[in-house]
């Protein structure tokens, strides 16, 4: 069953629309990134799903309750949503225990302990209650802030760039440490970032915004090897985009060959358009009677990033293949494999 | 920012905002309503004389604090030379004392009987006055020199700051293209300070024209002491709140050149991060005119005057250390703390208002609210009394009206009138304190509270108020001590028989007997220097 149902929401600021009509379902359990360049949208989205905003139009609800409407708006602090802070926003004047503790309604001394514990041992944080929020790392923060917000056990976790002031270096632990926490709860969460990365590792869904809307919803491996157009494969990642006709169901006539899909595609015999191919997906050979020249050779360690020039074109590829060097004739084919075209 | 902020928050800041605006609006509809006699008749006869006192009474103590303050300032920011790090705050000492306290002092050195004219006499030998020339203190140009000793740590205080803020690379950069210390000063610090020089003096030009007791003392006739003169002379209401509001133009004035220069003075002084400008270093006799150019500054300003009173004090202790001292002292203590805890509270209102609701017509009360600051007191006194007589005499017709003995005068006739008044003119302290402890509450932490199912009034109650712990007992002292030393509204609206400190004191200075009331001034300059010390501390913190 699904927790959050999203349907055609459009928001104003100042006479501007800020949303223009999304749509997003979350199963219980699941995790989605709002993911896109600053000014998309995907923040004003979740403070309207926390009741910190107003919209314009459509419906946002949680588990069928409609939080916000026409006609409809349920004020944040009767929406139980749990919400976590870029700053973390922890109470400076309360001490660990009673910032997790403060939005536990009711339940007797006995409770109330037993449930701060349990939230301190899932975060790993046991014997730091009475330490307060300046006393702790950054990262023990981040955690005091998610023990807060799942400690009165909320039906939806937001969470507002929480990894965007944690050190580089330990980012990736602490989000991985994170997402175990939240599946272990079992709970539902909304998380917005601007970087990929964050997003690949952390969701289970994405949703990237472009402009106030939400240009495709699905899971990384959707959206990365088979985006609906071209501002969400180049998002993603890096790729070569080639021009390209539609020659049957399941080939394509390109500048550097004709090319086979494993699966069927969707333009008409004869489109016109463009050809999506990752670096990774192209194959490098080592031809003295290729049309190909290396101009660029960089090595990464685990791959060689090339730079080939074919017939006026340059194409990125990264090849395992580390052995040649600028200037060397080579040959560009790609495997058999669901070809992606707009 | 609340979604669901109940509207009742929101009327009850406008209804805070509309009782604190009272006075003015009073004052603009009283100066409408036509009364040809007695303002017509002040028209012409002294009306020019006051106005033009109070634009040179602004003009000369202007220049003379700026004189004063730029030197004084630009080498306690760029020069290092004994004394100096005494002198950073010690220049500020002189704002602790009553400017008609220093002119009564040195008017009894000064004048004809005074010791320096007796010791210059029986020097020379001269008889009698027609022998010599000495200047006369009691005079336009003497309540300049007094109030511009008083006011210049204004000056002072912002040139201080902007010359520290200079970045070391200007400063560096005008010195490699081939200025030298003095070039410098002229072609880029000063002209850097400006703006802060100019906010400087437009605080000082507000002071001035609210100044009451040492122009009233020298009998200088201004704008303010014809306001006082015209209601308790003339009793006549309407030409008062004429004069004030001719007043309120000269002042806001004012305050739209001190809000153009601000704004100035943010571009100016953008580079906050950038590190301090090497000291340069003094030697010699350049050191010892910059200690001793301090160090008169120093005295003159506030070292002599206070020697005196506390000679004074010392001197007329028993005089001075009876009931009546006591009783008045409670009387200024009790106002004050009633004052202080209830324009925090409204600040507190009103900042919480302006911060959360989602209404944009919210962040008005709080604004309006700070307005009555501007108010010189008199002005403000006139301004309570128009609609507060109405009032009371609104309150015994209806008793009348009734077949009963009405109650007198309930409102101004009362210690509530000066509460009421010192409410309405320090609200904008205490706003501008709560405002300031805001500032720091990252926003994020409300929005967590309230998704956290917080009511409005449990986020003020349990996240807002324990972290605005400090700026609540700073804007609390601060109106304290403001209370404690306002005069002119106290004067005009005291209850008959009523002395605090403040009055108290100043009828010894009318009376030419300050030695009686020595002790009473002495506590106005210490209280005065809590917040002194207080706002040194914040700079030091903040540097």
């Amino acid at each position: 069953m699904s927790t959050l149902t999203i349907s055609d929401v459009h928001s104003d600021y100042q006479g501007q629309q800020v949303l223009k009509g999304l749509d997003l379902t979350l199963k219980k359990g699941e995790i989605a990134a709002l993911l896109g360049p600053s000014g998309c949208g995907k923040t004003t989205l979740l403070r309207a799903i926390a009741g910190l905003q107003t919209i314009s139009q459509g419906e946002i609800c949680i588990n069928k309750r409609v939080l916000s409407g026409s006609n409809v708006f349920v004020p944040s602090e009767q929406r139980g949503v749990g919400m976590i802070f870029q700053d973390y926003a922890l109470f400076p004047h309360l001490n660990v225990a009673d910032n997790i503790l403060f939005g536990v309604k009711g339940g007797d001394k006995e409770q109330r302990k037993r449930r701060l514990n349990e939230m301190l041992s899932l975060v790993k944080l046991d014997g730091l209650s009475q330490r307060f929020p300046h006393e702790l790392s950054g990262g023990q923060q981040q955690r005091v802030s998610i023990a807060r917000a799942l400690a009165y056990e909320p039906e939806l976790l937001l969470l507002d760039e929480p990894f965007s002031n944690i050190d580089a270096k330990v980012r990736g632990e602490m989000m991985l440490e994170i997402r175990a926490i939240l599946k272990e709860s079992n709970v539902s969460a909304v998380f917005v970032t601007h970087s990929k990365d964050e997003a690949f590792v952390f969701a289970d869904k994405l949703a990237l915004f472009n402009g106030g809307r939400i240009a495709q919803y699905g899971t990384a491996e959707e959206l990365y090897s088979s985006p609906n157009d071209r501002y969400v494969a180049e998002f993603l990642g890096a790729g070569n985009y080639l021009q390209a006709r539609v020659s049957s169901s399941t080939s394509v006539e390109t500048a550097l060959g004709t090319f086979k899909s494993t699966a069927e595609l969707k333009h008409g015999l004869n489109y016109q358009g463009e050809l999506m191919l990752r670096p990774q997906q192209l194959e490098i050979v080592a031809d003295d009677a290729g049309t190909g020249v290396i101009l660029e050779r960089r090595f990464l360690g685990n791959t060689c990033h090339y730079k080939v020039n074919v017939a006026e074109q340059s194409y990125e590829v990264n090849s395992q293949l580390s052995q040649l060097v600028p200037g060397q004739r080579v040959t560009l084919t790609t495997p058999v494999h669901p070809l992606v075209m707009f | 920012m609340i979604l669901g902020l109940p509207k009742r928050w929101s009327l009850a800041g406008y209804f805070v905002a509309l009782v604190i605006t009272l006075p003015l609006v009073a004052i603009l509809i009283q100066a409408m309503i036509p009364d040809e006699s007695v303002f017509g008749h002040l028209l012409d006869t002294v009306l020019p004389t006051y106005i033009s006192n109070t634009l040179l009474l602004m003009f000369w103590v202007c220049l003379g604090a700026i004189l004063i303050a730029t030197p004084a300032a630009w080498l306690v920011a760029k020069c290092h030379f004994p004394g100096r790090a005494i002198f950073q705050w010690a220049l500020l000492l002189p704002l602790a004392m009553p400017a008609y306290v220093v002119a009564y002092v040195y008017t009894d050195l000064l004048d004809y009987a005074g010791p320096i004219q007796s010791a210059l006499r029986s020097f020379f030998g001269w008889g009698s006055p027609q022998d010599y020339y000495f200047p006369e203190v009691r005079s336009l140009g003497g309540a300049s020199m007094m109030l511009a000793f008083v006011l210049f740590p204004y000056i002072y205080l912002l040139a201080r700051t902007a010359f520290m803020e200079q970045s070391s690379s200007l400063q560096h950069a005008t010195r490699v293209m081939g200025c030298g210390p003095w070039q410098s000063f002229w072609r880029f610090s000063l002209p850097m300070a400006r703006p802060a020089l100019a906010v400087g003096v437009a605080l000082v030009a507000m002071e001035t024209a609210a100044d009451f007791a040492t122009v009233s003392y020298f009998a200088v006739p201004t704008l303010t002491t014809a306001v006082y003169d015209t209601w308790l002379g003339y009793g006549s209401l309407s030409a008062a709140a004429k004069l004030s509001a001719i007043m309120l133009l000269v002042v806001f004035t004012m305050i739209g050149f001190e809000r153009f220069a601000r704004r100035k003075q943010q571009l100016f002084q953008k580079q906050s991060g950038a590190e301090p400008c090497e000291l340069y270093s003094l030697k010699g006799i350049k050191a010892l005119l910059a200690t001793g150019y301090c160090t008169l500054l120093l005295l003159v300003s506030f070292l002599l005057p206070f020697i005196i009173l506390l000679n004074y004090a010392w001197q007329y202790f028993d005089e001075s250390w009876h009931v009546e001292f006591l009783a008045f002292s409670f009387n200024s203590f009790y106002i004050a703390a009633i004052v202080s805890v209830i324009s925090v509270t409204l600040g507190i209102l009103l900042m919480f208002i302006s911060r959360v609701s989602p209404r944009k017509a919210d962040l008005l009360p709080s604004r309006l609210s700070s307005t009555g600051y501007a108010l010189p007191g008199t002005v403000l006194a006139i301004g309570i009394l128009v609609p507060l007589t109405y009032l009371d005499f609104a309150v015994n017709d209806l008793y009348e009206y009734l077949g009963q003995q009405g109650p007198g005068l309930i409102f101004t006739g009362s210690v509530f009138v000066l509460i009421f008044a010192f409410c309405i003119r320090f609200s904008a302290i205490a706003i501008g304190s709560v405002e300031n402890s805001y500032k720091r509450i990252s926003p994020s932490l409300d929005m967590a509270a309230i998704t956290m199912g917080l009511k409005p009034s449990s986020l003020l109650w349990r996240v807002h108020l324990p972290l605005l712990r400090k700026g609540i007992f700073a804007g609390m002292l601060l109106v304290f001590i403001e209370c404690m030393k306002e005069l002119p509204a106290a004067l005009l609206l005291r209850p008959v028989g009523f002395e605090n400190l403040a009055t108290y004191v100043f009828q010894f200075v009318s009376d030419e007997q300050l030695e009686h009331g020595a002790l009473a001034a002495i506590v106005i300059v210490l209280v005065g220097l809590v917040p002194l010390i207080y706002l040194n501390r914040s700079l030091e913190q903040q540097g």
